[in-house]
């Protein structure tokens, strides 16, 4: 068995990026993808690294309100922008997002990994069509992939959150 | 209730349940949660017979040094092994708390009433509580006999609605997986893996053009370890287009498995009772009042578990001493698995179970495990963390096997099933890792320099296990003829996949009772009943047609039925489902209906989320998924190349439970699997008069169907 060693410098450079509530200035490769600033530099754990091909969801982020594969989304671009993730979601003192509450009440999940995905897609999904009909609600999930067959729960909880949003306004 | 063979195992008590000092009760459990609740259900189990509320059980999962040894976790048995166990030890901490409470109050045992661990006396109303007996101390018990326990009618925690107590983590965004484990120091390795499970690498540079990367190789194993996730990620693409593999072509091709599988059986098995017996296999004769006698042959390709996360592992090897955070569904048999592999002693090596993505069976978890103690081996004291690539995890997970079944029955004058023959051809349906002196089914270690070989296959020989589960029909037939044809060589790597030969078995049983319904002229659920004659099945029949909805109208829409008890033991699952096939051969499901008998129910949404998530991901297999390969190797890599089921594709789903409190729990994860895909090749055909028998049912399957019968296609064996 052997190990060898090559150390070299990739070409850095200097990002500000707001996660959440956190602003921070990063000194990165511009081509890394942001899942692995969220995940290294942030300590994040909500985008999961699925298949890295934009092809299963499980990493999506909302980038300035809009849902983006983390996987795949160079940090060069990101300079100046806001990225939410399920960690920013919960109020401060720790209450959940309408959203989170009902994947949570209709234990929309089995194992949960693509769980953070959904609900950051249902976030933005919600925000533009407060009132999705079931149809509308499968077409905005297609971008996601469920392997445990919770889709019906799923569904049930975005239709929930919608309708509890929405009572929320009035 | 007998003893749980658990507890015969691992009778201390404090092995189970732990009082802490803060007010919470820890019970541990040999299982893990794949998602399918089972953390859940034992805080359940635990809060009920403890008379403590579920908010206060902490359940930990296995660790091969604290909890008890419960083997695997697969096979539906968690309720039924562990649950069991957890309610016979929660009883027995409960009475010994209150013998302590009654001395400590001067009271008699019997006076006594407990509320979410407050003990009250109702003879001089002073009350104690669990924690002020007990907080920290053990109880030092052995649990001989079998405690008085609840009666099942008085049950105010079993059997209602309660929300997963690992979801909270997984909603939040807080560590949950395996994944997101942040050792101090933690590196990343990413695996360069052959093109084939056989190749020999010919060219390997020893070095690549970026920071803080090692290379490890070992043979044919080659990792890079990095600091960063990204960076090992970039090593390992960069080293894999600079590296040369060998190997010869992979055969036989992909369309010539069913004419292979019938072609080179290693052994052929008469089936009775669910048994195979190494017996001569008896003669074939029609019974001569027989009218008609119909033949199908069935086929289900090679399918993947395919995780929505790839298997990941996380090895640290300090002092001699190797500790592996894995999602191993069994961290005690990937112990003993792992040891010889790396020559360390057994107790050298600790397995740390933490969740990953659902895994449906024998995945990645164990093989990334032996990958990441490599790697963390080759580079102490650090940690490092492996996570497969969606390739790696497409690539090289142990698929379900391809799969020939053929089926021949005769009917008298009346339309009674007179005689029944049903053999099954497939390879192995368990590789999992273990104790195999010599051998080892841990891929990594076939590609090493000094390598062992994979564990020669061989039949598995017990009741309803593998390529016989669910072989024996659940009917009552006068004459069987069942036979389980074993094939050891596959050329592509086998293991367990949800079910097992269930899901091919009853596939083939349920659509060749729709086909003998049709040719009796009889409707599919007179037809089963009449040859049913278990209660409790008739009534999960019964019940899905009671809460049948009315039927489509439209021309090309039909209803198909099914139904088996998995294993022919645990539980009764019954499948309705409602098609729409397109002109362009397009099978769309509308609705399902499913109804099941699951013994006395311990977490019904739990149960509910069970059976519907079996039946999307069975209706997946069943309509999109097939491992494709060439000469060169496997090309489902990916989500595009291997797709399955999305959320467009799925049906509404209505699910009713029967359930009996006065029974036992039975295992339920996989009772859906087996009724689905027969449910909807019976539905197709109840729509368009098309029989598709062979998996899966794309719309090119569904229009070849009427002319061609592909397992049955015999051009394929003379390729």
């Amino acid at each position: 068995m052997c190990a060898t060693k090559r150390p070299d410098m990739p070409e850095q450079m200097t990002v500000t990026l707001t996660v959440n509530a956190q602003t921070r200035e990063l000194v990165v490769d511009p081509g890394t993808s942001l899942i692995f600033v969220l995940r290294d530099e942030f300590a994040l754990n909500g985008a999961k690294l699925g298949c890295g091909l934009e092809q299963c969801g499980a990493c999506v982020v909302l980038v300035d309100g809009e849902p983006v594969y983390s996987c795949t989304k160079p940090i060069g671009d990101l300079e100046g922008k806001h990225v939410e993730t399920v960690e920013g979601l919960a109020a401060d003192d720790g209450r959940l997002h309408v959203i989170q509450e009902s994947f949570l009440q209709l234990n929309a999940a089995q194992c949960g990994y693509c769980t953070a995905g959904l609900i950051m897609r249902t976030k933005a999904l919600l925000a533009d069509n407060p009132r999705p009909s079931r149809g509308e609600i499968c077409a905005a999930l297609d971008g996601h992939l469920c392997r445990c067959g919770a889709h019906p729960r799923v569904i049930k909880a975005v239709e929930r959150a919608s309708a509890r949003l929405r009572e929320r306004k009035r | 209730m007998s003893m749980p063979a658990s507890i015969e195992r691992t009778p201390g008590l404090d092995r189970w349940i732990r009082i802490a000092d803060n007010g919470a009760v820890i019970v541990s459990t040999g299982k893990v949660e794949i998602g399918q609740g089972i953390k859940t259900a034992i805080a359940m189990i635990a809060a009920e017979e403890l008379d403590v509320s579920v908010e206060r059980i902490q359940v930990q999962t296995a660790d091969t040094e604290i909890t008890p040894n419960e083997y695997v976790t697969a096979g539906s048995m968690s309720v039924e092994d562990s649950g069991s166990a957890v309610r016979v030890a929660s009883a027995a901490a409960r009475q010994i708390l209150l013998e302590s409470a009654a001395e400590k109050l001067h009271v008699a045992v019997d006076t006594l009433t407990v509320q979410d661990g407050l003990i009250t006396s109702g003879q001089s109303n002073e009350q104690t509580d669990y924690w002020s007996l007990q907080a920290g101390r053990l109880f030092e018990v052995d649990i001989i006999d079998v405690p008085p326990l609840k009666d099942p009618r008085s049950y105010r925690v079993v059997g209602t609605h309660t929300t997963r107590t690992d979801l909270p983590a997984k909603v939040r965004g807080d560590l949950a997986f395996v994944q997101d484990l942040r050792l101090p120091d933690t590196w990343h390795g990413r695996l360069v893996k052959p093109p084939l499970a056989d190749a020999t690498l010919i060219e390997c540079p020893d070095s690549i053009d970026l920071p803080d990367v090692e290379i490890v190789r070992d043979g044919n194993f080659v990792g890079v370890v990095a600091k960063l996730e990204a960076v090992a990620i970039a090593a390992a693409e960069r080293l894999a287009s600079k590296v040369r593999w060998q190997s010869k072509p992979l055969e036989p091709p992909m369309p010539g498995i069913p004419g292979y599988l019938r072609t080179h059986v290693s052994k052929s098995l008469p089936v009775v009772s669910g048994m195979p017996l190494d017996e001569t296999l008896p003669e074939q004769a029609t019974p001569d009042h027989a009218v008609q006698t119909l033949n199908a042959a069935y086929y289900r390709p090679y399918q993947m578990h395919a995780s929505l996360g790839p298997s990941a592992a996380c090895a640290q090897f300090v002092d001699g001493k190797l500790t592996v955070y894995s999602h191993s569904q069994g961290v005690e048999l990937l112990k003993r698995a792992l040891a010889p592999v790396l020559d360390l002693p057994v107790d050298r090596v600790h397995v740390i179970h933490r969740e990953g993505a659902g895994c449906y069976g024998h995945n990645g978890a164990d093989d990334v495990a032996l990958d990441a103690a490599l790697l963390a081996i080759a580079l102490p004291p650090r940690p490092v963390m492996v996570k497969w690539s969606r390739a790696d995890e497409h690539g090289f997970e142990p698929y379900a096997p391809a799969t020939v079944i053929d089926m021949q029955a005769s009917l008298d004058a009346h339309g009674r099933i007179v005689d029944w023959c049903h053999d099954t051809y497939s390879f192995s349906h368990n590789t999992r890792p273990g104790r195999n002196p010599g051998h080892t089914n841990l891929q990594s270690a076939w590609w090493r320099e000094k390598p062992l070989p994979p564990v020669p296959r061989q039949p598995a020989m017990l009741a309803e296990a593998g390529i016989h589960r669910n072989l024996e029909p659940i009917y009552t037939l006068p004459r069987k003829r069942l036979v389980k044809h074993f094939v050891a060589n596959s050329p592509l790597r086998t293991s367990s996949l949800r079910s097992l030969g269930a899901f091919a078995n009853v596939f083939a049983i349920e659509s060749f009772m729709d086909e003998l319904a049709h040719a009796a002229g009889k409707d599919p659920f007179e037809f089963r009943s009449e040859h049913l004659a278990d209660r409790r099945a008739r009534a999960v029949l019964e019940l899905l047609q009671q809460r049948a909805p009315g039927l489509s109208g439209d021309s090309n829409a039909g209803r198909g039925i099914a139904m088996a008890r998995y294993k022919n033991r645990q539980t009764y699952c019954a499948v309705m489902v409602d098609v729409h096939v397109e002109d362009d051969g397009q099978v769309r499901l509308d609705h399902a209906v499913i109804s099941a008998d699951a013994g006395l129910v311990i977490d019904p949404d739990g149960l509910i989320n069970q059976l519907e998530g079996g039946f999307i991901q069975a209706a997946s297999w069943t309509l999109k998924e097939q491992v494709t390969w060439d000469h060169e190797g496997v090309t489902s890599r990916d989500w595009e190349s291997y797709p399955i089921l999305t959320f467009s594709e799925i049906p509404t789903i209505a699910t009713y439970l029967i359930d009996r409190r006065l029974d036992q729990p039975m295992g339920a994860g996989e009772a859906s699997t087996g009724p689905t895909p027969a449910a909807i090749a019976n539905a197709i055909f109840a729509a368009v008069g098309v029989r598709v028998r062979d998996l899966p049912f794309t719309p090119e399957r569904v229009k070849l169907a009427a002319g061609m019968e592909l397992a049955n296609d015999t051009r394929w064996e003379q390729k």
